[in-house]
Parts: structure tokens; sequence; C-alpha cells
């Protein structure tokens, strides 16, 4: 339990390091906050910016290139037989480097029982992100076609290593390389992401990663589309395939319909309707997705 | 020589729109391309901002914000804001497409000293959103001129 702490602590140190030692000391002034409502996206389950399940180009926290900011969330997913909570802290510095953490805790309730792992058996991950901005500005760049392109890299550790290697899979840590490109269409007011990740997760790395006959990493592809109802409210849907790596299930793509409110420069909130697809050999695996997110 | 003199006289003639409680600025040459922006095709758009009446509304409401929003206050203090409402207004009147002309100084040179950053501009495209929302411009409207206007950044954000 104290692990969240230390990495808050951390998160803080880095921050303070970065707002004292920051290029944006030259030339400009320092300002925090500053961003336009929503083009920080909301926080992703694996903590990224981004929408709820595939991550942006878009960096986190309401900084511009003058600044440093960061965000908070806690989201909760119930499906017929699972339960996904996930915790996450992110911070952003100059609208170019995101680092970000998250826990994810995948309660199998009632499900463990059926599974032989014991009724209320969780798995537990976490992730380390990390997130760079090469080119493009998503929203300014109206009158160019190229999107804002981001890469990154999510460093997964899940728990309990012994049953997830009974369960096939080949290893308890693994590494997701991802490259995102965003763009507004202002004046169809719509957003759209296009992501593709290089991983071997099974079931995001809550199930391990990769599996005896299957331990290859394979690219796949994240998709967002959302439209700008207002300026504060996106509606939209995603997609997210997958690897199917274990034997003793089938895994599918996941998506969502959302919709991200901001209720103010500080808080949003996002609702939607996940489908995970099948996990752990139950079938349809869908419902209602909450998350609530904080920033400066 | 005779082109010399259509041209002086053009500008003079120009130069004649502005009203007579403004500030002299400085001699330019007046173009619709110092607006720095190509303007829309069709009045559509114009029509969902309630045409010229409905765009002046919008720009005055606007420049109340320069002088309240406590992230332009003080880059605004020294503006003339009867030349800057009516210049700005004959710009927007231009971009989405209305039968204006703008009159006003080019973009960049007329921003490029000023030091304006990022949260700035935000500020200020937040509160031109909150005074489209209140003359009721629909959101799909709203998004058609900022994308016209989001490129001035290079122009605007120089430092
Ligand atoms: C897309 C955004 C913007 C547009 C279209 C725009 C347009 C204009 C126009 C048309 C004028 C008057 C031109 C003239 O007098 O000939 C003006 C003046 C001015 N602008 Fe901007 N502007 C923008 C953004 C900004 C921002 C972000 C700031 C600072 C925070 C700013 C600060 C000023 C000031 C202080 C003046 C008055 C200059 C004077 O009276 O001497 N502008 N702008």
């Amino acid at each position: 339990m104290s692990k969240p702490i230390y990495i808050a602590l951390a998160i803080v140190t880095f921050e303070l390091v970065i707002s004292l030692t920051s290029p944006a000391w030259a030339g400009s002034e320092y300002v925090w906050g500053g961003k336009l409502d929503l083009t920080r996206g909301v926080s992703t389950i694996e903590g990224a910016g981004g929408g709820g399940l595939v991550p942006w180009a878009l960096i986190a926290g309401n900084e511009t290139k003058d600044g440093v900011g960061g965000q908070v969330s806690a989201t909760s997913l119930q499906t017929h037989n699972y339960g996904l909570t996930a915790y996450s802290a992110a911070i952003g510095a100059w609208d170019r480097v995101e680092i970000s953490f998250a826990r994810q805790d995948f309660d199998t309730g009632k499900t463990g029982g059926r599974l032989g792992l014991g009724s209320g058996y969780t798995f537990h991950q976490d992730i380390y992100g990390a997130k760079v901005r090469l080119a493009g500005d998503a929203v300014f760049d109206q009158d160019r076609w190229t999107p804002q392109v981001a890469v990154g890299v999510e460093y997964k550790h899940a728990s309990h290593a012994a049953l997830l290697h009974a369960l096939g899979s080949r290893r308890a840590d693994g590494v997701d390389l991802y490259v995102s490109a965003t763009k507004l269409y202002l004046d169809r007011s719509l957003l759209i992401d296009a992501t593709l990740r290089l991983t071997r997760a099974n079931q995001f790395g809550l199930l391990g990663f990769g599996s005896g006959p299957r331990d290859t990493y394979s690219l796949q592809a994240e998709g967002s589309v959302g439209y700008l109802l207002t300026p504060k409210l996106l509606v939209g849907a995603e997609i997210r395939t997958k690897p199917d790596n274990l034997a003793f299930a089938k895994e599918t793509q996941a998506g969502d319909l959302f919709a991200a409110l901001a209720l103010n420069k500080a808080v949003s909130l996002t609702l939607a309707y996940v489908d995970l697809g099948s996990v752990a050999t139950f079938r349809r695996q869908s419902g209602p997705y909450i998350s609530m997110q904080a920033g400066f | 020589m005779r082109l010399g003199l259509t041209l002086a006289a053009s500008i003079m003639i120009l130069a004649s729109t502005a009203q007579a409680d403004e500030k002299a600025v400085e001699p330019y040459v007046q173009s619709d391309a110092n607006a720095g922006v190509l303007p829309m095709t069709t009045d559509a758009v114009f029509q969902a901002f309630h045409g010229r009446d409905g765009v002046d509304r919008i720009v005055h409401r606007l420049n109340w914000f320069h002088n309240h929003d406590p992230r332009l206050v003080d880059t605004f203090k020294a503006a003339d804001n009867e030349r800057l409402e009516r210049t700005l207004s004959e710009m927007l009147c231009y971009i989405l497409g209305g039968p204006c002309h703008y009159t006003g100084r080019e973009m960049k040179d007329l921003h490029k000293d000023m030091g304006v950053q990022v949260f700035q501009l935000n500020a200020q495209i937040e509160d031109l959103q909150t005074a489209m929302s209140e003359e009721h411009v629909p959101v799909w409207a709203q998004n058609k001129l900022l994308a016209k206007l989001a490129p001035l950044k290079r122009m605007i954000v120089v430092r």
C-alpha cells in the first residue's frame, strides 16, 4: 500500500525539479495551466492521456509549452463477470513529455470460484508510462493535414506470477510500445486518433505476457473518433485490437462508446459503455464504465 | 507616376474609413491579406452568426473580456478599443464569408512585440466561445470560425 505514496512523492519531486529547471524560463514566463478544455484528453485505464482505452498523442495535464501540469484519475468498469478498477497519475511537462503511473485491480468476483481461483480473486497490475510528442499540433494546425504524433512506452508488471504461469502465460512483466496520431478536425467538430501498439500482453497485461506457443510481439491497431457537441462535451467511440496468445481462453478486441465532459478546468467525468469481448473463457464482457479525472 | 498617385489616393480613401475617435496608427498598406486567413467561400456560417449585427455583438463582448479577463487585461490595457472593435469585426465578417473588407494592420506585424503566450491565446479563444454561445451561434459554426483562426497562432504566439 505504501507503494502509491512513494510514487506520488517521486512525481512531486520530478515536478519540482522540472519546474525549477524548465527551459520555459528562458524567454517566456512560467505559466500554470492554460490548456483548452479536453485537450489534455482524459486518462486511459493504463494512465496515459487519451481516451478510455486508447492513448492519444495529446499530453497529460493543463500546462502549455510554458509550464508543467498533471492529472489523476479513478476508473471503474463493471462487466457481467468481472470488475476492473484503475487509479492513475500523470505529469505533463511543456505540453511535450508525459510520465504516468496506473494501478489496476481486476476482481474476478464470484466468477473467481468458477475459474477455480476462489471467489473474489483479484489480479493486479502496475503500469509505468512515458510519452513524447514528436511533431504537429492537433488543435492549432487546422490548415495542415498533419496530425499531432507521439510515441509512448508502457512498462507493465502483473502480480501473481506463479498463477499466470499456470494459466499458460510466459511472464509477468512486459513492455508495450506505441505510436499515436491525433487530430482535431475543427471545421467538422471531429477528433480522430489512430494508434499502433507493439505488445504481447494478455488482457492488457493483467493475465501476463506471451505464452509458450506464442511469445512474439504483435502489432495491434487502436482508434478513437469523437464529436464535439460543445467545447466541453466530447462523445464518441473507440476500438482496440489485442493479441490472442493464451491457449485456455480466446481473447478478442475491446471497444467502447463514451461521453467525456469537462465539468470545469480541473475536473472531467467520462461515462462509457465498454465491451472487453471475451475474457478468461467468459464471453461478452461488457458493461458501464465511469471515470473521474482531475488535472492542473 | 499615375499609378503612384492612384495608389496614394486609394490608401488615403481607405484610411479615411477610420473613425474620428480612433487614435492614429503608423501608416500601413491596407489589404484583406493582412487578415492572414482566406475567407470562407459561402456565407452559410456568416448567417449562423446572425450577420454583421451578430458579429458586432460578439466582438463587443469579446473586447469586454479583453478588458476584464485577468489573463488578458495587462496586454490589452493600452489598446485602442474603438479601433480594435471596428477592425476585428471587419476581420471576422470577412473571414466568415460576409460582405466586408479587413482594413486593419497585418496580423504578424501587429502582434509581434506583445510577447503573447499560449495560455493567453487559449484564454481569448474561451472568451470568444462564451461570446459566440451568448449570441446562440451553434457549436458547428463556432468551430468553423475557430478552424480558420487557429493557424494564426503561428503569427501571434512568437516567443
Ligand atoms: C486569433 C486570434 C487573434 C486575432 C484574430 C486578433 C486580431 C486583432 C486585430 C484585428 C487587431 C486590431 C488591428 C489594428 O488595429 O489594425 C488586434 C489588436 C490587438 N491584439 Fe490581437 N488578435 C488575436 C489574438 C491576440 C492575442 C492572443 C492577444 C494577447 C493576449 C492579442 C493582443 C492584441 C492587442 C493588445 C491589440 C491592440 C493593439 C493596439 O491597439 O495597438 N491579440 N488583434
